[in-house]
């Protein structure tokens, strides 16, 4: 268990420079790097700087915080299957997005649709409050959360039925699968602050989450406030995959299958697991944008489609182990 | 030294009252059994007594913030969960969080000697999902062991054990009450709670009925009156007896 953290920093890292090196435009890895770091005018540090830098720090906040938030959200649940789109915070980011793009608003202002999706958010966030009650258990914080999804899901359709040109409903269609593809600096400023307090939120969960492994009860008899900890879940949560959604569109089975993958190598322990996911997550993330960009260079392959083309054959074996092995 | 003092205490669950007005101390020393039929309010009582639960009254621990309660009382519910497939020893360590589990000296001594007291001590390394029932309950006693309190409670410690691990799981909360911790457990087996207990609170439609040594509690008319039996008494040289023979059906 020990190299476990550097092995996945290692990984890291190792992801961080080949997203950096790897693009349409044909220039030696070395040159690349060197335009990031030294700067100029040329047009290759405005690539790098523009195009590739934001695109590479996206893909590693929004994969750690999905894999944290995953690992967040099982530990809590105690349920493997939990993941962060079951608060519903993600379907209505996508909602607010969906919205934008219908309206035509972000046609004008190109940071309409991140702003939207994050309103969404904050609205599926009080739904979720108003809905789970202050002192409403877990049952009633996942009953909420898929009545919120249902009807984000529902809106989003609607929005898609009544689309009055096939284009806006192409466009809709297309951003819902997720892409990192020209993001830009502005992206990285608008999200990551938010994801950030979202860590913050979800990071310092290790003890009770760990204490949660006896049960509620017993974890509130060794001191652990459990309101506390399900509100921090849920905004936590709230924060990484709104401001997630909100730059990248959809992008599931990172939080689903990072947590799985990782939890046998940390002793099962949800306190671990968190860090150990958030690493995950960002590894997956990048390596899932690396081949999109490599894979069908010129098709614009989307990143949500290649995590789930990814994840889900992955999950059935997981299952399929999982089955075999239960005693 | 008192460990515990309960006064006045209710609770409402859903509109039904299920604790109407209990009030009950707890010393050093005290190992007290809490019976009753099903229903009269024992796991209530503890939680509410934790401060787990909403109650109208006063207990001392439930005044307490959680962190320093998580230092006076060491809780079993009766519920055995184990979410994920964690080892024995760092199950047991969950109850050095009170403490801070910085792994210390203290640490570890008391993670062994919960270990050394459950008899667990080949189990350390192995997955606790997949240990037997009877192993996870007293991994799980031996994980509010390492806790080191000065109160236990345990709601149905003893149910789903084997004859020798029921034994053995109540000589150890002897043995701890000897060495001056208190502990409180809520029993239906009447027999280990006639054997073991120092005290016993009987408990009837959330009311203390009785609250006495074991020999006064569980008389005939007491018996009657609660749990609506006849049992069998005797004094043996390894303690008293009581083994319920049948159910008095008109009365």
């Amino acid at each position: 268990m020990k190299p476990l953290f550097p092995v996945l920093f290692a990984l890291v890292a190792a992801l961080c420079l080949g997203s950096l090196i790897v693009g349409p435009a044909d220039v030696g890895a070395l040159d690349s790097l060197r335009a990031l770091v030294a700067g100029g005018d040329g047009p290759l540090t405005l690539v790098m700087r523009e195009i590739r830098l934001p695109r590479t720090i996206l893909a590693l906040a929004i994969g750690a915080s999905l894999g944290l938030a995953g690992a967040a959200m099982q530990g809590y649940l105690r349920n493997p299957l939990a993941e962060p789109g079951l608060i519903g915070v993600s379907g209505s980011a996508a909602l607010g997005a969906v919205l934008a793009i219908q309206t035509g608003v972000s046609a004008v202002f190109a940071l309409a649709l991140p702003l939207a999706a994050l309103v969404g958010a904050i609205i599926a966030v009080l739904l979720l409050l108003g809905l789970a009650g202050p002192r409403g258990g877990s049952l009633s914080l996942i009953l909420a959360g898929i009545a919120v999804s249902a009807m984000a899901g529902a809106l989003t359709s609607l929005v898609l039925n009544l689309s009055p040109n096939p284009f806006a409903a192409n466009e809709i269609v297309f951003w819902m699968m997720g892409s990192l593809a020209d993001r830009s600096m502005v992206h990285v400023w608008l999200a990551l602050p938010i994801m950030v307090v979202g860590w913050a939120l979800l990071l310092p969960l290790a003890r009770p989450l760990d204490a949660l492994t006896l049960g509620e009860e017993a974890a509130a008899s060794l001191g652990v406030n459990l309101t506390r900890v399900r509100w921090q879940v849920v905004l936590g949560t709230a924060c990484v995959v709104g401001a997630g959604t909100a730059v990248a569109g959809a992008i599931g089975f990172v939080g689903l299958v990072v947590p799985h993958l990782l939890r046998p190598l940390v002793g099962a322990r949800p306190g671990v697991l968190l860090v150990a996911s958030a690493l995950g997550g960002a590894a997956m993330l990048l390596a899932a944008d690396i081949a999109v960009r490599v894979a069908l260079p010129g098709r614009d392959l989307k990143l949500g489609v290649v995590t789930a083309l990814v994840g889900a054959p992955f999950f059935l074996h997981l299952v399929w182990r999982t089955g075999r092995t239960a005693p | 030294m008192t460990l515990l003092a309960v006064q006045n205490l209710s609770v409402d669950l859903g509109g039904r009252p299920v604790l109407r007005g209990v009030t009950f101390d707890i010393g050093k020393g005290e190992m007290v059994g809490l019976i009753g039929p099903n229903g009269a309010g024992k796991s209530t009582l503890m939680r509410a007594a934790l401060g787990l639960i909403p109650s109208d009254g006063v207990s001392t621990l439930a005044g307490l913030p959680p962190a320093a309660r998580a230092k006076q009382a060491a809780w079993m519910p009766q519920s055995r969960e184990i979410a994920w497939p964690v080892t024995v020893e760092s199950l047991i360590t969950l109850g050095r969080m009170p403490h801070g589990q910085r792994g210390t000296v203290a640490d570890h001594r008391a993670v062994d000697a919960a270990i050394e007291r459950m008899d667990l001590g080949g189990f350390r390394q192995r997955i606790a999902t997949q240990l037997s029932g009877g192993e996870q309950a007293r991994v799980l006693i031996a994980r509010a062991l390492a806790q080191d309190t000065p109160l236990l409670m345990a709601d149905e410690p003893t149910a789903g054990l084997d004859p020798e691990h029921q034994i053995a799981t109540l000589d150890t909360f002897g043995s701890l009450a000897r060495d001056g911790r208190g502990v409180i457990l809520s029993l239906h087996d009447l027999g280990l709670a006639a054997r073991w207990c120092t005290r016993l609170i009987l408990l009837d439609g959330g009311r203390i009925l009785a609250d006495g040594p074991p020999g006064d509690v569980l008389s005939d008319d007491l018996l009657a009156r609660a749990f609506r039996i006849r049992a069998y008494h005797a004094d043996t040289p390894d303690g008293r007896v009581v083994q319920p023979t049948g159910v008095i059906r008109d009365r």
